[in-house]
């Protein structure tokens, strides 16, 4: 349990200097970060904290600590692969209305062009 | 073209990616049957030269950015129909499949019936023959379920070959599924009882290109289909809830 908690920790502390990194770099907006920042903490916390995770163990009916710590670990990642879903779909969304909007301003535009063309022409 | 269209206006629709083997004979055929009707071509960010042979043979073409797929197309020829005007619009596929002298029945089933929505159904004479076996198993899964759904037996719902009036051009131009459209725009408009109408159509092979349900699509399309069926049910059942 020792060894696995120590990995946690070390696992947790890279995924805050990467998620860290990545926003410094602006490769992860900040807003988008913070489950991620959330998560890592959590994590980190979770790891330093062998009583409570017993406890919490306890609570979830999880006799075995590395499982309860597994399914925490995992419900953990669920939530924020929940939240990037959602941000998907809305950017999906917004995408689709965009190049749809874009297509029909085109359209409108080339419209007046050729209205112009054939006026002047005339 | 201009925003204020007369009373009775109809524009043709023509999702199309990847067509340019069809697109030129699917204008000129439809110009044919109806010489004064303006025809526009959705070009879904084709790779070939659909825009190009759609514009040649005298289609006005709305290209789109990237590709969005079927739905995501045929939903901005609607916002583009609907933003101008008209009154009724046809959506005929690019592929060739359906026939445009077909288009006047359809028209005039939308116009006679007082239904929001017409769709050519290959069905109604009763002969399923002509088509593939796993399609007619799909077909005959998609009328079961719909039954309940809608009401009533709905012949051909997986036709694309459909005429909507403008309160349904409102709808759809706001809320229009984007992937495999035609089963779950019955269910948009039902839940808003609006009503269809089935009119008999003739269906012909492609005249080229490929269909984009390819065989590993064809076991996921109905899944997706019966999920966003169900997700539209939810989704009204929620917005009448919450009133």
């Amino acid at each position: 349990m020792e060894r696995l908690l120590n990995v946690l920790t070390v696992f947790s502390v890279v995924l805050l200097i990467l998620v860290l990194r990545s926003v410094r770099k602006a490769h992860i907006r900040a807003e988008y970060s913070v489950s991620w920042l959330g998560a890592a903490l959590t994590l980190l916390a979770l790891s330093r904290m062998e009583g409570f995770l017993g406890r919490l163990g306890q609570f979830l009916g999880v006799a075995n600590p590395p499982l309860a710590l597994a399914f925490i670990t995992g419900g953990i990642f669920l939530i924020v692969f929940y939240r990037h879903s959602v941000v998907l779909s809305e950017l999906k969304d917004a995408n689709i209305s965009l190049a749809q909007r874009v297509a029909i301003l085109e359209f409108h535009l080339r419209t007046l062009h050729e209205e112009q063309k054939a006026k002047s022409g005339a | 073209m201009s925003g204020n269209m007369p009373p009775g206006s109809l524009l043709v629709i023509v999702p199309a990616y990847n067509e340019q083997a069809s697109i030129a004979r699917v204008v000129r055929e439809i110009r044919e049957v109806l010489p004064e009707v303006p025809v526009v071509v959705i070009d879904d960010c084709s790779a070939d030269a659909t825009a190009w042979e759609a514009q040649a043979a005298g289609a006005r073409v709305l290209s789109l950015p990237h590709h969005l797929g079927l739905g995501g197309a045929v939903q901005a020829g609607y916002k583009l129909a609907y933003e101008l005007g008209y009154e009724y619009v046809v959506r005929v596929d690019g592929d060739g499949q359906h026939d445009p002298r077909d288009i006047p029945r359809l028209l005039e089933a939308l116009r006679e019936s007082g239904c929001e929505m017409a769709i050519g159904s290959r069905f109604l004479d009763g002969d399923e023959g002509h088509t593939s076996f796993a399609r007619q198993v799909g077909v005959r899964l998609f009328r079961l379920l719909l039954r309940p759904i809608l009401g009533r037996e709905v012949r051909d719902p997986t036709s694309g070959f459909v005429a909507v009036n403008r309160a349904a051009l409102q709808v759809f131009s706001k809320s229009f599924p984007l992937e495999y459209p035609e089963i779950e725009a019955l269910v948009v408009l039902q839940r808003r009882a609006f009503r269809f109408v089935e009119a008999p159509c003739r269906m012909r092979p492609r005249m080229g290109g490929r269909s984009s349900i390819t065989a590993l699509k064809s076991f996921y399309y109905p899944l997706h289909v019966l999920l966003g069926v169900f997700v539209n049910i939810l989704k009204f059942e929620h917005r009448r809830w919450r009133r």
